[in-house]
C-alpha cells in the first residue's frame, strides 16, 4: 500500500523516515515508555502487586518526565539555540510545550495519589488507573508541541481515549459506564468534526503543516478561502468540545458528574489544560493571520461559556455538577486569554490554566473524600456541618473554592487578573465586563458549599455515616494544592515567569 | 546580616504557622516557648542588622530589600519590600525586645487556660504583623500590617469571648478602629494620586523636592492622622482602649500599650516629609495630643479597676507622643515611646501579675499591703511608677522632659497643659501604688468596697468596670496572695531595669550623649529645640517639682489618710467618659433610628436589587436546565447545531 501511495505522491521509490532526536522527545518518550513497560507489568503480575504500586509509579515516571523537561527548558531557552522542531517538523519543542507538559505531569502525579486513596477504598484492581493517567500525559504533551494538523489529532485521540476509559473505570458504579460511553459517544462526534476540519484547511492549503500553512498563507492572498474557514470552523468546535466551552458542554455535567471523583479532577485540569494548549497553538500561532475571523467566534464562545457556566451552577444541587458547571466558567475566562490572541493573553491563559490545575486538583480531592464509600454523596447535604467534623478538610475545601471564586490572595485571584487584563489590552471591555460579573455570580455557588460546610446544621443522618477517613495520598495531594493556591497567590513571580517564557513558536529548525 | 532582614518577620511567621500546624500537640507550655523562641530568635536577626546599621555612616543606614513585585496592576506598582533604617529597626528592636518578654511572662500567666495554644497563636500573628507595619517600604504594607495587628487585637481582646462584655469589647474596637482606617486609605490614595508611588522613599524624595502641594500635604497629614486617633487611641476615638483591658493581661501589656498602639506615632513620624509640609496639620496633633493627655489623666484618677487605670494612662501618654510629633519634636516622640514601652509593660504585666496573686480580682479598693506578699511585683512596679511618674534618674523624667521642652519652644498654652498632665500623672499612679501595695490588707474586711473610701466613684463606673479579666472572682477574705512563677518575674526584673536606664538612650547633657537623636538623624533630619541650657534645666526642675507634688498629694491622701478620697476623686473628673457616654447614647438613640433607616433601604433597594438579579439568575437556570436533559441524542443535536451557527457565521463572513 505504502508503494502506490509513493507512485502517486511521485516521491520516488525509497521511503525517507525522518530521523527522529529521542533526547529532545525525552518527556513524551518517558511517559509512553513507562505507561506501556507498566501496563505489561501489571499484566504479568496481576494480583501480586500491591495497590499503591501504581500510584507510586505513575507518579515516578510523571516526575521523571518533569526532571528530563528541566535540561530540556535550558536548551530552548539558550538565544543561541532556541526552540527546536523534532521528527521533519512535527513536534515542536518550545518552552510553550515543555510548560504544559510540565503541568500535565504535575497533574498526573497528583491525580494519581488521589486515585490511590480512590482505588482501595472502593476496592478497584488497578495500576491500569495510574498508567492511563500516563497514556493521556502523553497525548496532551504530544497536543502542545504539535506542529502538524495530524499530529495534533494523534494528541487528541490518545489523551481521549484514555481518558474514556478512566471515565468507566469504576465498572460496578452504572453512572461511571454511563459517564464512559457518553464521553465517549460525543467525544468521537467531536473528533469527526476536527478531522474534518483538518481535512479541509488541507484542501485549502495543500499541508497539513502548521508551519507551511503559515507561510502558505502569509505569501498569497486567497480570493476564495470558503474551504480554508470551514475547515477553521470545524476545527474549533473540536477544539471547544474538548475544553467543554458552551454551546459545545453539554457532555460536561453528566460526565464530570458520573466519572470516579479522582478522574473528573483530572478531566477538569489536565484535558482542559490539554485541549487549550492545542487551541492556542493551531489558533493563536497557526492561524495568527485569520485572527480577525476566529477572534469574534472565539469571544461568543467565551460569553456563553461565563454565561451558561455560571448561571447553571448556581441552580445545582449536586456539588459535582455545580464543579462541573464552574469547570465551564473556568474554560470561559481561559478563553479571553485565547481571545486575546496576544503573547500576554497566550501567557494568562497557561497562568490560569496551571491555577486551576492547582485547585481543581485539590477541589476534587475533597470531593472524593467527601464521596465516601461508593463515591456517591456529592449533594449539598453531604457537606452540611463538615467544619465541625472535618475542620481541616473543609477549610482546605473553603481555601480551593475562594480561589475558584477568585478571592485575593489566592492564586485564582491572580489568573482571573490576568486573563481580564489580557482582554482589555486586547480592548475587548465587553468580555471583560461579562467576566467580572459572571464571577460575582459564581462566588454565590462557591459560598453555597462554604455556607453549607459551616453554617447549617447537618442532619442526624449524616452523622451516622461516621468519621471520614482522609488517606495519606489524599493528604498528600490537598496539601500540595494548598500550598500552591496559597503561596503563589502571595508570590506568584516565579510561575509568571515560566508563563511568560512559555510561548508557543513554530519554528523549521531541526535542532541537533 | 542586611541580607537576613527578611528572616524578621519570617520567624514569628514560621511560628505562627507552625502553631497553626501543630499547636493543640505541642499544647502547653511547650506552644508557649516555641512561640517565644520565633520572637527571640527575630529579635536576635534585629541585633544583628542593628549592628550591621551602626557600623555603617549615617548616610548608608538604610537597607532596602525588594523581595518581589507583589501587585502590578498597570501604573500602580506595590511592592513586597522591607526597608530596615534606623526608624523601623528601633521600633523592631522594641517590638521584638519587649515582645519577647511579654511571650514569656504570657507562658506563666496562660498556664492552664484551655486555648493557652491559641493564644500564642495570635500572639505570634500579631508580632509578624507589628513588623511588617514597621518594615514595610510602602504604604501598602503598612496597611497591611495595620489590619493585621488590628485583627489580632480584636481576636484577643475578645479571647475570652464566652463572658458577653469582652465580645462586645472587641467589636468596640473593631467599630472604632474601622473609622481610622477609613483615614489610612483615603489617604493612602492620596498620596498615590499627587506622588504617584507609594513607597516610602518616593514619598520622602517628593516631600524634599517640594513636588506636594501644602494643601495637598495638609490633607494627607490630617487623614493619616485621624488613621492615627483611631489606632493609637487619641480624642476622640480613644474609647476602645479602656474597654479593650478584657482581653488577658500580656495582650494589654504588648498590644494595648507598648506596641501597636504606638503605630499610629509611627505613621507619622516615618511620614515626617509630608508633616514638613502640612501646616496648620501639626498643630492640630498637637492640640489633640496634649488634650487627649490631660483628658484621659483626669479620667484615670477617678478608676479603681487595676487595668483601667492603667489603660486611661496608656491614653494620656500616648497623647504625650502627639504633642511631640504636632510640635515637630520627632526623636523626643520616638525617646518616649521606647521608655514608655518599658515602663508601661512593666506596669501592666505586674498588675498581671496582682491580679494574678489576688485570684483574678481587679479592683483595688479590695488590694493592699501587698508588697509584704509579692515582693519582686511591689518592687519593680515602684521603678515603674517611679519612671512614668517622671522622677530622675529614671527613664520616663527624661524623655517626657523632652516632649514638655519641645512644647515650651511652641506654644506656653501646651507646657501648661502638659505640667498639669504630668502633676496628675504622679497622682494618680502614686494612688495606685499606694491603694496595691501599702496600707491595711482590704481584702480581709468583709465587706470592703461598701465601706470602702470610693464608693461614691460606683455611680459612674460601674457600667464600664465590667470588662474584667476574668469571669471568676473568689477573692476571699481569708486569701493569701503569693509571688509568681519566675517566668513571670523575670521579664518584670529586666523590664524594671530597662525602665531605670532607658533614659540613657538620649541624655541631653552634651552633644555626645544624644545617642538617639543622632541615630534617628537620616531618617527625621535635624530639629533644633531652640530651649537653651538654663531654661532647659528649669523646666525639668519644674517637672520634678510637679511630680513630686503629686506623688505627695496621693500620699496625704492615700497612706497618711488626711485628706479623704472623696474630695479628690471628684465625679467631674470622669468628664472623659462622657465622649463614650455620648457615643452610647448616640447609637441608642438618634444613631439607632438612622442605623434602622438605612437598613430599610438596604432591604428594600440593595437586597431587592440583589435578589431580583439572584431570582433572575435562578429562573434563567431552571430555564437553560430544561435543555439539559442527560440524554446522548439531545446533547448531540446541541453539539450539531453549535457547529451549524459556527459554520454559518464564517459563511456570512466570508460573503463580505
Amino acid at each position: 500500500m505504502f508503494a502506490t501511495l509513493l507512485q502517486a505522491t511521485g516521491a520516488g521509490d525509497k521511503l525517507v523516515t525522518p530521523e527522529v532526536p529521542w533526547s529532545h522527545l525525552a518527556p513524551q518518550l518517558i511517559l509512553v515508555v513507562g505507561a506501556t513497560v507498566g501496563v505489561i507489568a501489571a499484566a504479568a503480575l496481576r494480583g501480586r502487586l500491591r495497590r499503591s504500586v501504581g500510584a507510586v509509579g505513575a507518579a515516578v515516571v510523571a516526575g521523571a518526565a518533569i526532571v528530563s523537561i528541566i535540561p530540556l527548558w535550558h536548551r530552548v531557552s539558550n538565544p543561541a539555540q532556541g526552540p527546536i522542531s523534532a521528527v521533519n517538523g512535527a513536534i515542536g519543542v518550545d518552552r510553550f510545550s515543555l510548560f504544559v507538559t510540565a503541568l500535565l505531569c504535575a497533574a498526573v502525579i497528583l491525580a494519581s495519589f488521589t486515585a490511590e486513596a480512590y482505588l482501595q477504598r472502593e476496592g478497584l484492581d488497578g495500576p491500569e488507573f495510574s498508567l492511563l493517567l500516563l497514556l493521556a500525559a502523553a497525548g496532551g504533551s504530544v497536543m502542545a508541541g504539535a506542529n502538524d494538523l495530524i499530529v495534533m489529532f494523534i494528541g487528541i485521540e490518545v489523551l481521549s481515549l484514555a481518558v474514556y476509559v478512566l471515565a468507566a473505570m469504576h465498572a460496578r458504579r452504572i453512572s461511571s459506564q454511563e459517564s464512559g460511553l457518553k464521553y465517549f459517544l460525543l467525544g468521537g462526534f467531536a473528533s469527526a468534526f476536527l478531522l474534518y476540519g483538518i481535512a479541509l484547511t488541507y484542501g485549502a492549503t495543500g499541508t497539513t503543516s502548521l508551519l507551511r500553512v503559515q507561510s502558505f498563507l502569509a505569501e498569497r492572498v486567497l480570493t476564495d478561502d470558503g474551504l480554508l474557514l470551514g475547515g477553521l470552523a470545524l476545527m474549533l468546535v473540536g477544539f471547544a468540545f474538548k475544553v467543554g466551552a458552551v454551546p459545545f458542554h453539554m457532555w460536561t455535567p453528566d460526565v464530570y458528574q458520573g466519572a470516579p471523583s479522582p478522574v473528573t479532577g483530572f478531566m477538569a485540569a489536565a484535558v482542559k489544560t490539554a485541549a487549550f494548549a492545542g487551541m492556542l497553538r493551531v489558533f493563536v500561532v497557526g492561524f495568527a493571520s485569520y485572527a480577525d475571523l476566529w477572534r469574534p467566534v472565539v469571544g461568543a464562545l467565551a460569553i456563553a461559556s461565563l454565561v451558561v457556566g455560571a448561571v447553571m451552577s448556581v441552580v445545582q444541587t449536586n456539588v459535582k455538577r455545580m464543579l462541573a458547571y464552574s469547570s465551564i466558567a473556568h474554560a470561559g475566562f481561559v478563553l479571553l486569554g485565547v481571545d486575546a490572541a496576544s503573547a500576554e493573553g497566550t501567557a494568562a491563559s497557561l497562568f490560569y490554566l496551571a491555577a486551576y490545575t492547582a485547585m481543581a486538583l485539590g477541589t476534587f480531592a475533597v470531593v472524593t473524600v467527601v464521596g465516601g464509600s461508593g463515591d456517591g454523596a456529592h449533594t449539598l447535604d453531604a457537606y452540611r456541618g463538615l467544619g465541625r467534623r472535618r475542620p481541616g478538610l473543609a477549610l482546605a475545601m473553603s481555601l480551593f473554592l475562594l480561589a475558584q471564586a477568585g478571592t485575593p490572595v489566592t492564586i485564582g485571584f491572580l489568573a482571573k487578573l490576568g486573563v481580564i487584563r489580557a482582554a482589555i489590552d486586547a480592548d475587548q471591555w465587553a468580555l471583560a465586563i461579562v467576566a467580572m460579573l459572571t464571577a460575582v455570580i459564581s462566588t454565590f455557588m462557591y459560598l453555597r458549599i462554604v455556607v453549607a460546610m459551616y453554617f447549617a446544621e447537618s442532619e442526624s443522618e449524616s452523622d451516622d455515616r461516621g468519621e471520614l477517613r482522609i488517606p495519606w495520598g489524599v493528604g498528600v495531594t490537598i496539601g500540595v494544592a494548598v500550598i500552591a493556591t496559597l503561596v503563589l497567590g502571595v508570590v506568584p513571580g516565579p510561575l509568571e515567569h515560566l508563563s511568560d517564557d512559555a510561548l508557543p513558536v513554530l519554528v523549521a529548525v531541526d535542532g541537533r | 546580616m542586611s541580607a537576613l532582614v527578611w528572616l524578621i518577620p519570617a520567624l514569628p511567621l514560621a511560628g505562627f504557622v507552625a502553631l497553626v500546624v501543630g499547636g493543640r500537640r505541642l499544647g502547653d507550655p511547650w506552644a508557649g516557648w516555641l512561640a517565644t523562641a520565633a520572637v527571640g530568635g527575630s529579635f536576635l536577626v534585629v541585633l544583628g542588622v542593628f549592628a550591621d546599621l551602626v557600623g555603617r555612616g549615617a548616610e548608608a543606614r538604610s537597607i532596602h530589600q525588594e523581595l518581589f513585585t507583589w501587585i502590578p496592576a498597570g501604573s500602580f506598582q506595590a511592592s513586597m519590600g522591607l526597608l530596615a533604617d534606623p526608624l523601623s529597626i528601633t521600633m523592631c528592636l522594641f517590638v521584638t525586645g519587649v515582645g519577647s518578654l511579654i511571650h514569656l511572662y504570657a507562658i506563666g500567666y496562660m498556664h492552664g487556660d484551655e486555648k493557652f495554644s491559641k493564644f500564642f497563636t495570635y500572639l505570634n500573628l500579631f508580632i509578624f504583623s507589628m513588623l511588617m507595619l514597621v518594615l514595610g517600604d510602602n504604604l501598602l504594607l503598612t496597611f497591611l500590617g495595620w489590619e493585621g495587628v488590628g485583627a489580632c487585637s480584636y481576636f484577643l481582646i475578645s479571647f475570652w469571648h464566652t463572658d458577653p462584655a469582652n465580645a462586645s469589647a472587641g467589636k468596640k474596637a473593631f467599630v472604632t478602629n474601622r473609622v481610622g482606617d477609613w483615614g489610612f486609605m483615603v489617604a493612602t490614595f492620596l498620596v498615590w494620586t499627587s506622588v504617584g508611588s507609594i513607597g516610602y522613599l518616593d514619598i520622602a524624595n517628593a516631600a524634599h523636592h517640594g513636588e506636594i502641594a501644602a494643601v495637598t500635604a495638609t490633607a494627607i497629614a490630617v487623614l493619616f492622622f485621624v488613621a492615627a486617633t483611631g489606632k493609637s487611641a487619641q480624642l476622640p476615638l480613644f474609647v476602645w482602649l479602656p474597654d479593650a483591658m478584657a482581653g488577658p493581661t500580656p495582650v494589654s501589656a504588648l498590644i494595648h500599650a507598648a506596641t501597636m498602639v504606638t503605630s499610629g506615632v509611627y505613621l507619622l513620624v516615618r511620614l515626617n516629609p509630608i508633616l514638613h509640609a502640612a501646616g496648620w496639620a501639626n498643630d492640630l496633633i498637637a492640640w489633640v495630643g496634649v488634650a487627649t493627655a490631660l483628658v484621659a489623666a483626669t479620667v484615670a484618677v477617678t478608676q479603681n479597676d487595676i487595668k483601667k487605670v492603667l489603660a486611661y494612662s496608656t491614653v494620656s501618654q500616648l497623647g504625650y507622643l502627639f504633642l511631640a510629633v504636632g510640635t515637630g519634636n520627632y526623636v523626643a516622640a520616638i525617646f518616649h515611646m521606647v521608655t514608655h514601652a518599658f515602663f508601661k509593660a512593666l506596669l501592666f504585666l505586674g498588675s498581671g501579675s496582682v491580679i494574678l496573686g489576688m485570684a483574678h480580682e481587679q479592683d483595688m479598693r479590695r488590694y493592699g499591703n501587698l508588697r509584704k506578699y509579692m515582693p519582686i511585683t511591689a518592687g519593680t512596679f515602684i521603678i515603674g511608677w517611679l519612671a512614668i511618674a517622671g522622677v530622675p534618674p529614671f527613664s520616663g523624667f527624661w524623655s517626657k522632659d523632652e516632649i514638655l521642652a519641645g512644647a515650651y519652644a511652641h506654644n506656653k498654652v501646651m507646657l501648661a497643659l502638659g505640667l498639669i498632665t504630668a502633676l496628675l500623672t504622679a497622682f494618680y499612679m502614686s494612688r495606685q501604688v499606694f491603694m496595691t501595695f501599702f496600707g491595711p490588707e482590704r481584702w480581709r474586711e468583709a465587706d470592703a468596697v461598701a465601706t470602702g473610701d470610693g464608693d461614691h466613684a460606683d455611680a459612674h463606673d460601674s457600667a464600664h468596670d465590667s470588662a474584667h479579666d476574668d469571669h471568676a472572682h473568689h477573692l476571699t477574705p481569708d486569701h493569701t496572695p503569693s509571688e509568681s512563677p519566675w517566668v513571670m518575674t523575670l521579664p518584670l526584673v529586666v523590664l524594671g531595669a530597662l525602665a531605670i536606664v532607658g533614659g540613657a538612650l538620649n541624655l541631653p547633657f552634651t552633644d555626645s550623649t544624644k545617642v538617639l537623636e543622632h541615630w534617628l538623624e537620616p531618617v527625621v533630619g535635624v530639629h533644633e529645640l531652640g530651649v537653651e541650657g538654663a531654661t532647659l534645666v528649669a523646666l525639668a526642675a519644674i517637672a520634678v517639682v510637679l511630680g513630686l507634688v503629686g506623688i505627695g498629694l496621693a500620699g496625704a491622701v492615700y497612706l497618711a489618710r488626711r485628706i479623704p478620697a472623696s474630695t479628690v476623686e471628684r465625679p467631674e473628673f470622669g468628664w472623659g467618659l462622657w465622649i463614650d457616654r455620648g457615643y452610647a447614647a448616640f447609637m441608642g438613640g438618634p444613631g439607632r433610628a438612622l442605623f434602622d433607616a438605612i437598613s430599610r433601604f438596604d432591604k428594600a433597594v440593595i437586597d431587592g436589587a440583589v435578589d431580583g438579579v439572584a431570582n433572575a439568575v435562578g429562573a434563567a437556570g431552571a430555564v437553560l436546565r430544561r435543555t439539559q436533559t442527560g440524554r446522548v441524542r439531545n446533547s448531540a443535536i446541541g453539539l450539531a447545531t453549535g457547529a451549524v451557527a459556527v459554520l454559518v457565521y464564517f459563511v456570512v463572513r466570508m460573503s463580505f
